[in-house]
């Protein structure tokens, strides 16, 4: 099992969840986070005031797979979030050990 | 520390450089300057005075008349123009100011506009209009009318009293609708000293302020014998009376009290400016009241000091905007609103005075000088006028006063200008607003101690200082 950690650009999170349904995907979990990549920051003034603001808005995809399915979810994921501009975000993939349904102690391919 | 107050103090003694020259020159007062005082409504004095032979002296105090001689078009006007007033603190200027705060401190500021609004109303009818607006003396005016001892209606008898300043109007009225310019003065102040200042501190300097400092330059300048109206300043609306003194006690309590925590080093945007952008439009429909209310009547000066305060205003707003646009690549909100409160601060004392070509250039001037006060004067010399009440209404009261003696015309209010008798005004205004409100800031600060301990500051004064807070 994989857990597949996308950082997308906010506006594109609808194409996301469309494009990783198609391919099977079952669940996902959302986060609102900032945080700063190649793209950098903004500068905002007021009245002459400047302020260099360091971290980016992004949103951060969570998602649970097996084995099977993780390259489709990435090309997926990789396609939908893509605008070409520096700022599209990146996807973190990490080894999952297990996986437990809370409301019926399923584990593993059964509980994703 | 030392050098962070002395060089703004530097720069207000070169504001008020002038003023010992215009001291020597001691301009005579005469009946004519007398009659020209731009109190508002002083103009229906005026032509008693002009006859005086003919007609009865001008009424000089209070008065009982009878009820037919009140206009009932004067009254409904002054009645919308008090309630017009009031709408520019609140929640005009608590929303202006809140809007331009940290999250942590936005109660906490439009509660300052809210209690000031409360303390000032119960201090005028204490004494605060008795001294500003009775007689008395050139310094100050009498206590007949403490407690509003006097003021009255009879409804049996027919009777009813008015002031002298405006003859067609219940005095109630007139009381009222200059409390509302009592109301907004002290409010305006706390934009230099916004996120720093205990509340119990900003009630006593507030109260002790308003009667030692906005009553008796309000009876100089405006009450037919205060020393200024004498001398023939002309302030029709409170361009010094409300906004010099505003902005000069800003900067004494900004000098005073210190910088915020971290000025300069952390990131302090104005959390929300849509409360900011409705702040502003609402001072600026609020105004009419404050500059075509200041006729005193429903009259063609008054339709006059409408139009050019529309006009000063907008452009006032494209000249602070295009000046931004140049210098910092963007046109901004907070820019063109704040371009629109420079306008109206600087058309003020000019409303009644001027016509709509002056009102143009007015309005482009004090965009584009207090945009630059704001901006470039505040980081260069350092002192933390937080939302700039000192840039936005003292240096455009200044253009202001200053320009009303350049374009005062005869023909619409039978005054002539003179900019050395506007300096008068100013530099008076400069020196006795700083002075006292320095003073009175220290001995607080000696006292009760003025600001917020650091925790109290970190942490944000709505949850220290009110025990509440918004999400």
């Amino acid at each position: 099992m994989k857990l597949i950690t996308a950082i997308i650009k906010p506006f594109k999170l609808d194409d996301v969840r469309k494009a990783i349904s198609d391919v099977g995907v079952q669940g996902v979990t959302v986060t609102d986070v900032r945080g700063f990549g190649r793209q950098r920051g903004h500068t905002e003034i007021y009245r002459g005031a400047e302020y260099a603001v360091e971290f980016v808005p992004k949103v951060k995809i969570e998602i649970a797979v097996v084995d099977t399915l993780a390259d489709q979810v990435i090309e997926a994921i990789t396609n939908s979030a893509k605008t070409g501009k520096v700022g599209d975000g990146k996807i973190f993939v990490f080894d999952l050990a297990h996986v437990i349904r809370i409301r019926t102690n399923e584990r593993d391919a059964q509980a994703i | 520390m030392m050098t962070t107050l002395l060089r703004p103090l530097i720069v207000l003694g070169l504001l008020t450089l002038a003023v010992p020259a215009v001291w020597a020159e001691d301009t005579p007062a005469t009946t004519s300057s007398a009659a020209q005082t731009s109190a508002p409504a002083a103009d229906t004095a005026a032509p008693a005075a002009a006859d005086a032979a003919a007609a009865p002296a001008a009424p000089t105090e209070p008065q009982l008349i009878g009820t037919d001689k009140i206009n009932s078009g004067d009254t409904a006007w002054m009645l919308t123009s008090t309630a017009l007033v009031l709408m520019m603190t609140i929640p005009g200027l608590a929303l202006f100011y809140g809007g331009m705060v940290r999250k942590k401190n936005v109660l906490a500021t439009l509660m300052q506009s809210f209690a000031v609004t409360c303390v000032v109303t119960i201090l005028w009818w204490l004494i605060g209009y008795s001294w500003a607006f009775t007689p008395g003396s050139a310094y100050l005016g009498g206590a007949t009318r403490a407690l509003l001892n006097g003021m009255t209606i009879m409804k049996d008898a027919n009777k009813i009293t008015v002031s002298h300043l405006a003859l067609t109007i219940p005095e109630t009225v007139y009381a009222m609708f200059q409390l509302t310019f009592a109301i907004i003065t002290p409010a305006l102040i706390a934009g230099a000293f916004a996120d720093r200042m205990k509340f119990s501190a900003m009630l006593i300097f507030m109260s002790v302020w308003s009667l030692v400092v906005y009553c008796p330059i309000a009876h100089w300048v405006w009450e037919p014998s205060g020393w200024l109206a004498v001398k023939g300043v002309l302030d029709y609306a409170g361009g010094t009376v409300v906004h010099i003194n505003a902005g000069i006690a800003g900067l004494a309590s900004c000098l005073v009290l210190g910088k915020r925590m971290g000025y300069g080093r952390e990131a302090m945007p104005p959390h929300n400016l849509t409360l900011t952008l409705i702040g502003a439009s609402l001072l600026w429909v609020g105004w009419f009241g404050f500059n075509a209310g200041s006729a005193g009547a429903a009259d063609g000066r008054a339709g006059m000091a409408m139009a050019v305060t529309q006009i000063a205003t907008a452009a006032a707003a494209l000249s602070w905007m295009f000046a931004e646009w140049v210098v910092k690549s963007k046109p901004s909100v907070l820019g063109i609103a704040s371009g629109a409160v420079a306008g109206l601060v600087a058309i003020t004392p000019a409303s009644g005075f001027v016509g709509p070509a002056p009102a143009v250039i007015i309005g482009i001037v004090a965009g584009v000088v207090c945009f630059l006060a704001a901006t470039s004067l505040k980081s260069a010399l350092g002192y933390d006028d937080s939302l700039d009440a000192f840039g936005v209404h003292c240096i455009g009261g200044i253009v202001g006063a200053l320009l009303t003696g350049v374009f005062a015309s005869k023909e619409i209010s039978g005054a002539d200008g003179s900019v050395i008798i506007q300096l008068w005004g100013v530099g008076t205004t400069l020196i006795y607003g700083f002075v006292m409100s320095f003073l009175i800031l220290k001995v607080i600060d000696m006292t009760i101690g003025l600001r917020v301990t650091e925790e109290q500051e970190r942490e944000g004064l709505d949850l220290a200082l009110h025990g509440e807070r918004v999400e």
